[in-house]
Formats: structure tokens, C-alpha cells, sequence
């Protein structure tokens, strides 16, 4: 008799997941419609700058050189008035081409290819070192409230947040790898290291995949010490809004009916206070998450990091306009993707939203 | 049998302007299979009272005094003791269903985790139980309920899962504090009926917490009175309510709205109940008592007993008369 219900409900459960998807598909459609609002913008704000792309990208003789200068401007459709570059731009870009690098003079595509897992990667890694320690370290504050580990919790949460992330960058690097000689140093590999065959690009899923543990041993060495200082940041965020989260929540009638049934504290936290908790937390680490990847500008430059903060970087010191736009792009994608993740997790964790688009 | 003797409970809670005591010298006792009534005005100390044999006291409330419960003394017990009772001895449920279930846990959950961590059962047992409480509480189509979220219940429902809940592990003792007053009149009148029943069945000894003098004359046998984190007047329910002794008691039925005084201007109680740290010396009532005498004023009140099952707390009584009070 028992094992039919049980059939039922999993078939239960897969209708119950057909509510999602009308919601994936719509949320989906209005994504792709916002990466193509978020490139008119981006396109216009580089048209607004003022500054020559030809003269960015040119040396001083080749820019007094007219005939060098058209041939330059023919060859990047520079020549053609704005809208007219705009409407090739997204007609290009439907086609899944971002075009041709103004400094590095290859397909945007390739760069993008290039460096977005190395940026990828680390950020990932501090999001993750982020949201554990964000979590612990916000909940302990918050059951231990106005106590000496609460204290202590909030001035270094405080510290975290006020820290500039250039400075932390450099202190970490003196500290860890001149001082200590714990960290290998700059770059994601031993000099004359061979990097693993590209799947992900990002260097330690590839080690593993490609079963080469020692590679794998090596680009995490490598990665640690800059996931880190980008993780501080966030981490910061993450434990001051946890413990302000906690903190409203505890006050709220269901945990003091949980406390009456006389559970054990440590499942009167984990089930009936960070559950619902978690609610808000992750909305804000994904949206941290979004900001470490767009951030890492200055992480990657002390770190000599080749990833997507330092190919933005240049990209936007030459005027390089497919690579701004690429970069905007990724970002945008990235964001947008990451609320959209937020929005499925919710679902997963608040079963009355599922049923309230039943 | 008594299952509940309180003696000289004083509860002491921190407020801004430093601590302050929420619940004076209060002793009362409670049989097993009886419902004890608390009534009094908001800030009287009911649930202080309550939640200090739950040891549920908010941060930096303390209790002193005696809390023997079933043998076991409660004051001085320790959290991990009181973690040990607590939902399985001593159940309470709250004011409002609407707040006081998980919103997220479904009803299986939420009926079965401290029946499974107390009792040390599997998860078909506790299920099997949690189908009977439903049962017992008469809510229609426990197995659907037990899938479902608090959300997709009534007020009225809800409170009957709670109820459910707090059955769960067959406590001994069941505080509900102002179980009807978040419901319907309508409503109201279904859970006292179970709770009345679940004392006949289940030989329940029950705390009624509540403002609602309507509430307790239903369902109670004892009713104690409170005022200013002190008793004032206790007895039989009956007694009490037709031949109040104790002014303020006097005050709360003259205030009560019926149908006898149909037409007529409530009678309400001069002034307002004074704030935790500010009650008044000697008998806290004085400030608000048409009785008052200038001795009411410091010392303590006078304790009166009364054929032996009643007492008030009144130096001046003035309905000492032998038809009780002169309407």
C-alpha cells in the first residue's frame, strides 16, 4: 500500500515542476531583452567619451599619416556614422560575433574566451570562501549578540568592508608571499608551466578533469591568495547582513514555538532560522557575487591575474569599443544570470512561492 | 495530585531604566486534569508567569522563588534541563496562529520534529502519530494537511495544529496563552470546546492565559486574578465570577459588556494598568481603587482567606458582606 503513494507524489512532484517552467522561459526571454537595452546604453556611453579611438590606438606617426588613419577607420567601420556602426554592432552581435579587438587586433570571442574563466574562477572560489564564512561567521554574531564573539565579529566584518580592495591586495601579497612565502606569487601558473587543455579555461577544473593533480595542486596555490583578498570584501557584506537577517528572524514567533518544543538550539538555528533567512542573504550574494566579477579590476592587476578585470582595463584605456562592449556584455550576462539564479533558489527554498504560481 | 506548585515566583526582567520585577510573590498550584485560569489586564505578568515555567524568559529575564513541577524544581534548572522538558512534559501554545508556525516547514514537519527528537521514534511512527493529532484536533483530511504549508489554513485551523503540536509528545501540563484571542468569535468557541475535551481524554492540567473573562468562565476551574505582576483575588471560576471579593476583580466583570446591561454605559476601570518598573507601592490597585484607604498605600495587602478555596489580596474588603456584593 505504501509504495503508490509514494509513486504518485514523485509524479506529483513533476507537475508541481511544470510551474517553473512558463517562469524560466518568460525570465529568460526578458534577459536576452535586457542585454540588448544594456548594449545601446554601453554603446552610447562610449560614444559620449571624449577621446579618438584611432588616435588611442595608433602611434604618434602612423595618426599623422591620413591615408593610415582611413585605412584604419575603413577597417573597424569607424568611418560610418554612429547608428549605422550601432545597427552593424547588433546585427554582428546576433550572430554571435562581438568583432575584432581594437588593441588586441583578435576576434573578441577569443579574448573574452581567454580571460573571462581566469576572472571566473576566482571569483567563484571567493564566493564561496564568502557565503561559508559570511554565514558562520553573521549567525554566531548574531546568537552571541552583544557578546564578546559578536564584538569581535563586527569590528573585523566593519574592518572587511572599509578596507580599500587595492590595499588589501597589497598587503596580502607582502604579507603572504614576500613575508611568509606562502603564496607561489603572481600569474595562475609556474613560469614555463604548461597550462592544461582548455574544456572550462579555468585552469583547476581542467587540471582535474585532465586527471593532472599536480597542475591542479599548482593553479590552486596560484588562485588562493587572490580569491581570497576579493572574498574579503564580500565576506564583510555577507556576515553584517547575516547576522541582521538572524537577528530579525530569532525575534520572530516561530522560533520561539520551536524553542517551546524544546529542540536542540543548533536545529532551532538551522531549520527554523536560516532557512528563512537565507531568503535575503542570497539575494545579496548574488549580487555580490555579480559585483566581485566586475570588480576584480584592481585584484588582478596586483596579481597579474590575466583575467577579464585586466583585459577591461586595457580595453577601456585604449577606447578599444568591441572590447568595452564584450566586457559590458559578460558582466551584464553575469548579473543577469546570477538574479535569475537567485529567483530559482528561492523557489527552492520558499515551497509557498512554488505554490503561488500553481 | 498536584502536578504544578509555584511558590513565591518573582520574575525579574531588564527594561531600559535597569531591571525591574514583571512577577511579584506570586504562588498558585494546579491539579492534574484541571484548567487554571489567568486573567488580568495586559503587562499583569500572565505570560511572564508562563514563559518562566518554560524557561522561555526573554534575554536577561530571571526567575526566583519555586517552580516544582512533577517532582522536579524549575527554578535554577539550566537550559539543556529545560530543553529536556520543555515540549515534552510542558507544552505551550500562543497567541497567534497566524505568526507562530513556520511558514515554510509543511504541517509534517513541523508536528513531528520534537515527537522524533524527544521519543527517539522513526519517521513512520511520528507520522502515524502526527495522523492521529490531526485526527484529534478534527482536522479534515490529514494526509493532504500533513503535505501542506500553515499558509494554506485558516486562523482558526492553524491553532488547531498548534494544539496538535503541543500534544504531539502527550505533555502533562499545557500553557495557552490567549489561545482565542487572534480568532473569530465563531472560531473561538471550537478550540475551547477541544481544549476542555482534551483534558477529559487525556487528563491534561491546563494554564488558560487570557484578558477575556468570557473565555474562562466556559472552561475554567480555577481562575486566578492579576494585577501588577501580583495576584489579587483566586478561586473557584464560578465563585469568583458571581461573587467577586476583590475590587479590581469587581472593576473587570462591571466592565465586561452583557446582555443584562443591554442600554446601559460600561462601567471601565478608572486609569490606566501602570507599566512594568512603575507599579505603585503597597497595593499596586490603590492609585485606581474607589476603596482605597491611606494603609493601602505602603505595606503589603492584606492576604484574606475564604471558606477555605478562596482568597484576595485586600486589607480593606469592602464586599465582605454575606450576600457578597450589593448590586
Amino acid at each position: 500500500m505504501k509504495p503508490v503513494p509514494a509513486k504518485v507524489s514523485v509524479f506529483r512532484k513533476i507537475l508541481r515542476g511544470t510551474g517553473f517552467f512558463p517562469f524560466i522561459v518568460k525570465r529568460v526571454l526578458t534577459s536576452i531583452l535586457l542585454i540588448f537595452g544594456m548594449t545601446f546604453i554601453a554603446f552610447s556611453i562610449t560614444q559620449l567619451v571624449p577621446g579618438d579611438p584611432v588616435a588611442a590606438n595608433l602611434g604618434q606617426s602612423a595618426y599623422s599619416d591620413p591615408e593610415i588613419v582611413a585605412a584604419f577607420e575603413k577597417e573597424f567601420g569607424l568611418d560610418q556614422p554612429v547608428p549605422v556602426q550601432y545597427l552593424r554592432y547588433i546585427q554582428k552581435l546576433s550572430q554571435g560575433n562581438l568583432g575584432i579587438s581594437l588593441s588586441s587586433k583578435r576576434p573578441v570571442n577569443e579574448d573574452l574566451k581567454e580571460y573571462f574563466p581566469a576572472t571566473l574562477e576566482i571569483a567563484l572560489v571567493a564566493v564561496v570562501i564568502a557565503m561559508i564564512l559570511g554565514l558562520l561567521l553573521g549567525t554566531i554574531s548574531a546568537i552571541t549578540r552583544d557578546r564578546l564573539p559578536d564584538q569581535i565579529i563586527r569590528v573585523v566584518s566593519l574592518t572587511g568592508v572599509s578596507m580599500p580592495t587595492f590595499w588589501t591586495a597589497l598587503v596580502f601579497f607582502y604579507v603572504f608571499f614576500f613575508l611568509l612565502g606562502w603564496s607561489p606569487g603572481t600569474g595562475r601558473l609556474d613560469p614555463g608551466a604548461e597550462p592544461p587543455p582548455q574544456v572550462t579555461g579555468m585552469f583547476t577544473i581542467d587540471a582535474l578533469i585532465n586527471g593532472d593533480f599536480a597542475t591542479f595542486r599548482q593553479a590552486f596555490s596560484y588562485l588562493l591568495l587572490p580569491a581570497i583578498v576579493l572574498a574579503i570584501y564580500a565576506l564583510g557584506v555577507l556576515t553584517r547582513f547575516t547576522r541582521a537577517s538572524v537577528l530579525e528572524i530569532l525575534g520572530n514567533d516561530y522560533v520561539r514555538t520551536a524553542r517551546a518544543k524544546g529542540l536542540p538550539e543548533f536545529t532551532v538555528i538551522r531549520r527554523h532560522v536560516l532557512r528563512p533567512a537565507l531568503l535575503a542573504i542570497i539575494t545579496v550574494a548574488g549580487v555580490a557575487f555579480a559585483s566581485l566579477m566586475a570588480g576584480s579590476v584592481l585584484v588582478e592587476n596586483v596579481f597579474s591575474w590575466p583575467g577579464l578585470g585586466q583585459y577591461a582595463y586595457r580595453a577601456a584605456v585604449g577606447l578599444d569599443l568591441p572590447g568595452i562592449m564584450g566586457v559590458s556584455m559578460v558582466v551584464a550576462t553575469v548579473y543577469i544570470t546570477m538574479n535569475l539564479i537567485v529567483d530559482i533558489l528561492y523557489r527552492v527554498i520558499d515551497p509557498q512561492l512554488r505554490k503561488a504560481e500553481q | 495530585m498536584t502536578l504544578l506548585s509555584v511558590r513565591d515566583l518573582t520574575v525579574t526582567l531588564m527594561t531600559g531604566s535597569g531591571p525591574a520585577d514583571a512577577v511579584r510573590n506570586l504562588s498558585f498550584d494546579i491539579e492534574r486534569g484541571q484548567i487554571l485560569g489567568i486573567a488580568g489586564e495586559s503587562g499583569s505578568g500572565k505570560t511572564m508567569t508562563a514563559l518562566s515555567i518554560m524557561g522561555l524568559l526573554p534575554y536577561k529575564g530571571k526567575a526566583s522563588g519555586s517552580i516544582n513541577f512533577d517532582g522536579e524544581e524549575l527554578v535554577g534548572f539550566k537550559p539543556k534541563d529545560f530543553r529536556r522538558v520543555r515540549g515534552k512534559d510542558v507544552a505551550m501554545i500562543f497567541q497567534d496562529p497566524m505568526t507562530s508556525l513556520h511558514p515554510m516547514l509543511t504541517i509534517e514537519t513541523q508536528l513531528t520534529e520534537h515527537l522524533r527528537h524527544h521519543r527517539k521514534v522513526s519517521r513512520a511512527e511520528a507520522r502515524a502519530r502526527a495522523l492521529e493529532l490531526l485526527d484529534t484536533v478534527k482536522i479534515p483530511d490529514p494526509e493532504t494537511a500533513l503535505k501542506a504549508h500553515p499558509s494554506q489554513f485558516s486562523g482558526g485551523m492553524r491553532q488547531r495544529i498548534a494544539i496538535a503540536m503541543a500534544l504531539a509528545c502527550q505533555p502533562k501540563l499545557l500553557i495557552a496563552d490567549e489561545p482565542t484571542t487572534a480568532l473569530d468569535v465563531t472560531v473561538q468557541a471550537g478550540i475551547l470546546k477541544l481544549l476542555d475535551e482534551l483534558r477529559k481524554s487525556q487528563n491534561l492540567s491546563v494554564i488558560v492565559i487570557t484578558h477575556d473573562l468570557g473565555v474562562l468562565s466556559a472552561l475554567t476551574d480555577r481562575l486566578m486574578i492579576m494585577y501588577a505582576g501580583a495576584e489579587v483575588e483566586s478561586g473557584p471560576t464560578s465563585q469568583v465570577l458571581t461573587r467577586p471579593r476583590h475590587p479590581y476583580t469587581q472593576g473587570l466583570i462591571d466592565a465586561l459588556p452583557d446582555s443584562e446591561a443591554h442600554g446601559k454605559r460600561l462601567i471601565a476601570i478608572e486609569g490606566m494598568p501602570p507599566e512594568l518598573g512603575k507599579f505603585p507601592s503597597g497595593c499596586a490597585f490603590h492609585t485606581r481603587c474607589s476603596f482605597a484607604r491611606n494603609e493601602c498605600k505602603s505595606g503589603t495587602p492584606n492576604k484574606v482567606d475564604i471558606d477555605g478555596t478562596r482568597r484576595i489580596f485586600c486589607t480593606v474588603d469592602p464586599f465582605d458582606t454575606p450576600a457578597g456584593v450589593n448590586r
